[in-house]
């Protein structure tokens, strides 16, 4: 005899369970349309293997399983598939999801199917994937895939096969009266899973207010070993983990499987099915249920089809609408409302239950919690129900957790004892949900986490892979500098052009870029030794790169406009941008110089460039004292200067080829010029000690240059054919050995422009090699 | 046609709220009986007042905190407040004091706290210790019981009401002696045997009429533990720890003695404590572990209070002690929830 233990807690609502047990089972008959959900189990859903319009047959399987934990789907009948598409499923939120929509005939045909006569000879794993193949999914409520079940079991040794008979819910009689009936199929089953398991002991568990279905179990199982276990009534003894508690002694330890303790537990009814799936060949299509509640003129059992629309079984009990107000799948502890009958019976469907008002009444509103601890008192799980509702109002997860509420399983017993109402599993449904889907959203920014620092590691990665090219290149710049050094013509160009970078660097090279160059050989000379305040080194920098930038910018439009590029007025807008912020630096600079070092700006190497380079043009000696506006003013001038020079560089360029826009430029010149002359006298007005000696014509760089453009332009006039490309050529080959003498200062700085320079100075060479092809040509020509 | 969405379950057991009240109510009959038989209408008339304040109280209450009246009026929990207020007072205790009282309980104890349940002190107990500590006097006023003096010398309904209202008839005046409680708390030279029988106040077992009393209390106790309305664990311990430690220092009757473990379980407010206020399950440990330990502290501490405390009695005390202490005890009794090893890092008592 097998010693019974006692759950902690329980209720012992009315069991109204005599209503529906005065009529034996009886079919349901074939609906006219069946609805087949692909999900009536836990686990994947289902695929179908059938298309609309196909004719299928009764026991044909209409949708395989997907993946391990699923079940495939058959037809209950015969008739033809009219629709795969979502529907209203029995599930408590009252959703839609993928079914199989079937027409029946009425021909009720039934597909090939054949059973193991003797299931002992055959291999086991095919036994198993019998049971999977004929769709059986626990049908006591949860739904689980019965092979998984099997199969897991095969690893971990099983001592205790428990049958589920215990059917603790109130009205529900569908295992009742299955063990009335069919007890002999039922502990068919059983043997055909002892035999898959080999436990020591089968134990079926049935609560003891099911005394015809004791004896009629104890009667089938006389001889066979199998224990039937009766047990007092108390809800919810049938919950597994609750029934393994009262049979066993045994807990399955928090979130385990019961075959962690060597446990397997299977519903009565799962059993009958794996029997009619092993020795009859078919497949789960139709099952027991309840159908009962006052509203229900006839209450009783049916054997439905899966499928049948749950409108078709009212149908058949005289159901009284009138009465209703809410329709139950389930019983009333654990089951769900329905809002629509037309949703189908599935495979865990055990009872609908239609009660009327004045027998399951609306809940009446909530009163405050007590505390009076009914609800501890009567969880089977030893929870503090009072506790978790209280954080579960207060949104305090951790403490759900730490109250263990993921060990509730919503059985309902709380709700029931709560004298205040309070709907207790409602709250920790709810509360579980969150958690989730906190736990959900906590995955997710983990994952996102570890791609921003994937992300971040490979930028870190490239930028250390720059660093290396960038030194590869400078090395490699330097060890074609010491091979220059033995010179061929090329080099003798490049090296001719460092030459010149270095002597525009000490500033004697033309005049236009001489006074740039200068401010900023004279600043990059001074700054690095002197040691200044950070913000003066940055804008020191600043200047100096911009300044570098304005040269290049200026180069380029030279060049463009050499070209006649229809870039000019993009990089003149650049050019003029650029100089802007150069003034802008260089005014900040001075700026924070004055404020710094007071009144001396001759210590200041750059504004001293700048001033001596104005001092050059109108031979003014720096003002001793200068106030802030005189700053400014120099600095205008300076960069005036230095759009000056621009301008006039275009303008001789311009001229030099006989551009169209020369015209353009020289006004430009001229503008610039006057505004030059403006500022120069303004300068000179607040700075009145200094008089303002007329300058010498050929010491101003601006009219030299004008007078170097006209004369190359006098000189292009006159110019054959030939002269001009060879000019062209000329200067073509200048700015190839600017552009060289410029790549060659970007490689020795490292500075990542390096790589364009290079490709431009690709281009140029191309470029002078077509130049001088033409100019052969023409020679060639004239010859 | 529409059905309801209605979450799990759908079914409901018969007990609410309200009826757990009633039932309360209903248990008190018993020792309210008693009280009057002893001490005459008194206790009727505490209760009478204290029931009319406090439905004035509560419906003030609900009015501000603009909550529907008719809803919480009618769960009855001001009328126990008022009912156990009512009984622990001195019987025929001044109007203005029961006023206070329950406007104590009701508004501060109470509502300030959020309402029903939410209260972490008995309403009646910290009322009853406020009072006590304010107005010692008033408090400690007990008419002398039945036996001691003659049945004309005690307050009729009439007597009662007047004594109440501070307008004590010429025909009644009223008899007051202390307590047996006090009695024995004062007595250091006499064995108890001999206090026993100079004292009118001592009858069988302990006080007379309190005897009578706190078995009434009992009784109605064990009709709410038949009814379910509350578990075993708190009131029981509370009286084993009682009788434990009153044995233990009873050495058989010396002027020393604290009185026999039967006398402290029926004198003053040991029964009435045990069954309507310890098992209060607002401010009471949550599970029936910590209950246990809950009943058992109280029951120490009625007895050490009593014997070398301040105050004769000391239940009041005990519990509003235990009221700071349930959450502490609840946090180290969570029960064991199935499928969990046993915590043994966080087991207590
Ligand atoms: S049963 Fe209801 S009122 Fe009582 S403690 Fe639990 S939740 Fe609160
Ligand atoms: S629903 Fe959860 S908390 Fe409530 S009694 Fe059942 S297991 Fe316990």
């Amino acid at each position: 005899m097998i010693q019974i233990r006692d759950i902690h807690g329980g209720i012992h609502p009315p069991e109204n369970k005599l209503q529906s047990l005065g009529e034996p089972i009886r079919p349901a008959g074939i609906p006219a349309q069946l609805i087949l959900p692909l999900s009536q189990h836990i686990g994947a859903p289902a695929a179908p293997v059938v298309s609309v319009g196909d004719r299928v047959l009764k026991g044909q399987k209409i949708a395989e399983a997907k993946g391990f934990v699923s079940a495939p789907v058959h037809a209950p009948t015969s008739g033809t598939v009219v629709a795969i598409e979502p529907r209203v499923i029995p599930h408590p939120s009252g959703m839609s999801a993928p079914c199989i929509i079937i027409n029946s005939d009425g021909q009720d045909e039934w597909v090939n199917h054949q059973g193991i006569s003797d299931y002992t000879a055959v291999d086991k794993n095919t036994l198993i994937s019998t049971i999977r193949e004929a769709g059986i999914a626990g049908m006591g409520g949860a739904g689980f895939p019965s092979a998984v079940k099997l199969s897991g079991g095969q690893d971990k040794p099983i001592q205790t096969l428990i049958l589920n008979g215990t059917e603790c819910e109130p009205y529900i009689t569908a295992d009742d009266i299955l063990m009335r009936e069919r007890a002999g199929q039922i502990i068919a089953g059983a043997e055909i899973l002892r035999h898959l398991i080999e436990p020591q002991e089968t134990l079926i568990g049935i609560e003891d207010n099911k005394p015809e279905a004791i004896a009629a179990m104890r009667a089938a199982a006389e001889g066979t070993g199998i224990e039937i276990v009766s047990f007092p009534t108390k809800y919810p003894s049938g919950g597994e983990k609750q029934l393994i508690q009262i049979l066993t002694g045994k807990e399955v330890p928090s979130g385990g499987l019961p075959s962690d303790v060597g446990i397997v537990c299977q519903n009565i009814g799962t059993a009958q099915a794996i029997y009619r799936a092993v020795n009859h060949g078919e497949p789960l299509i139709s099952r027991v249920t309840t159908v009962t509640g006052n509203a229900c003129g006839s209450p009783r059992n049916y054997e439905v089809l899966l499928g049948t629309p749950v409108q078709y079984l009212l149908d058949q009990s005289a159901f009284n609408a009138s009465d209703c107000i809410r329709l139950i799948m389930g019983g009333p502890m654990m089951g769900y409302t329905l809002q629509d009958t037309a949703v189908p019976v599935v495979k865990t469907t055990n009872c609908i239950l239609a009660p009327t008002v004045e027998e399951l009444p609306p809940p009446p509103p909530a009163q405050a919690c007590i505390r009076c601890g009914m609800c501890a008192e009567v969880c089977p799980v030893s929870l503090l129900p009072q506790q978790m509702y209280w954080f579960s109002r207060a949104q305090e997860h951790d403490k759900l957790e730490e109250h263990n509420l993921f060990d509730c399983i919503e059985c309902g017993a709380c709700s029931y004892a709560c004298p205040s109402h309070i709907p207790l599993v409602q709250y920790y449904r709810a509360s579980k949900a969150e958690i989730r889907q906190a736990q959900q959203d906590k995955i997710k920014a983990e994952r996102s986490k570890e791609r921003f620092e994937a992300r971040q590691a490979r930028i870190e990665r490239e930028a250390a892979e720059k660093e290396a090219k960038r030194k590869a290149r400078l090395e490699a710049a330097k060890a074609r500098q010491a091979e220059a050094v033995k010179g061929d013509s090329k080099q003798d160009i490049i090296q001719a052009a460092i030459a010149r970078s270095q002597a525009k660097k000490s500033g004697d090279a033309d005049p236009a870029q001489a006074a740039i160059a200068r401010a900023q050989a004279a600043r990059n000379g001074t700054a690095v030794e002197e040691t200044r305040e950070e913000k003066q080194q940055r804008l020191e920098k600043l200047l100096a790169s911009t300044t570098k930038r304005l040269a290049a910018a200026q180069e380029k439009l030279a060049q463009a406009e050499g070209n006649n590029d229809d870039n000019i007025a993009a990089f003149r807008t650049a050019v003029e941008k650029t100089s802007a912020k150069l003034a802008a630096t260089q005014k900040e600079l001075d700026e924070l110089k004055s404020s710094t070092d007071g009144a001396a700006p001759t210590d200041d190497p750059a504004a001293a460039a700048i001033a001596r380079a104005q001092a050059k043009r109108s031979g003014q000696a720096p003002a001793e004292s200068e106030q802030e506006k005189t700053q400014r003013i120099t600095a205008q001038i300076a960069s005036t200067e230095k759009r000056l020079a621009a301008a006039q560089d275009k303008l001789a360029t311009a001229k030099a080829n006989g551009d169209d826009k020369a015209d353009a430029f020289a006004t430009a010149v001229t503008k610039t010029q006057e505004k030059l002359d403006a500022l120069r006298a303004e300068l000179a007005a607040i700075t009145p000690t200094t008089a303002t000696p007329a300058t010498p014509v050929e010491d101003d760089p601006a009219a030299q240059a004008i007078a170097r453009a006209m004369a190359a332009r006098a000189e292009s006039a006159g110019m054959s054919e030939r002269e001009k490309a060879e000019k062209n050529i000329a200067s073509l080959q200048a700015r190839v050995e600017k552009t060289a003498a410029k790549l060659r200062a970007a490689q020795e700085s490292g500075d990542d422009n390096a790589e364009i320079l290079a490709t431009s100075l690709d281009k140029m060479r191309d470029k002078l090699t077509a130049a001088e092809q033409a100019l052969a040509a023409l020679r060639e020509e004239e010859n | 046609m529409a059905f309801l969405k209605l979450s799990s379950p759908h079914a409901h057991g018969p007990m609410s709220t309200p009826r757990v009240m009633r039932l309360v109510l209903l248990a008190t009959l018993p020792g309210i009986v008693s009280l009057t038989w002893f001490f005459g209408f008194g206790t009727l008339v505490n209760i009478l007042w204290a029931s009319l304040f406090a439905l004035a109280f509560e419906a003030l209450a609900l009015k501000l905190r603009r909550r529907p009246l008719a809803f919480y009026l009618s769960d009855c929990s001001a009328l126990v407040t008022a009912f156990l207020l009512a009984i622990a007072l001195p019987p025929a205790a001044p109007v203005w004091l029961i006023a206070v009282g329950i406007g104590f309980a009701i508004l501060i104890c109470k509502h300030m706290y959020g309402g029903m349940g939410y209260n972490p002190f008995n309403p009646a107990m910290a009322a009853y210790v406020l009072l006590l500590i304010s107005f010692p006097v008033d408090m400690t006023n007990w008419l002398a019981p039945r036996g001691a003096i003659s049945v004309a010398e005690l307050p009729g309904p009439i007597d009662a009401l007047l004594r109440s209202l501070g307008a004590a008839s010429t025909q009644f005046d009223a008899v007051t002696m202390a307590t047996p409680l006090d009695l024995l708390k004062q007595n250091d030279a006499l064995l108890l045997d001999d206090l026993w029988a100079q004292s009118p106040q001592f009858g069988q077992f302990a006080g007379l009429g309190w005897e009578w009393a706190n078995v009434g209390f009992l009784l109605g106790g064990l009709y709410l533990l038949y009814r379910r309305v509350f578990t075993w664990h708190a009131p029981v311990s509370m009286l084993a720890s009682l009788t434990v430690i009153a044995a233990l220092f009873y050495d058989g009757g010396s002027s020393a003695s604290g009185g026999s473990p039967l006398f402290h379980l029926l004198s003053g407010a040991t029964m009435f404590g045990a069954f309507f206020i310890v098992t209060d399950p607002v401010t009471s440990a949550v599970s029936n572990r910590g209950r246990v330990f809950y009943g058992a502290v109280i029951g120490i501490l009625v007895y050490t209070i009593r014997s070398w405390g301040n105050y004769p009695d000391a239940v009041a005390f005990a519990v509003l002690l235990m009221n700071f202490a349930a959450p502490f005890i609840d946090h180290y009794t969570q029960p064991r929830t199935y499928g969990h090893k046993p915590r043994q890092n966080r087991e207590k008592s």
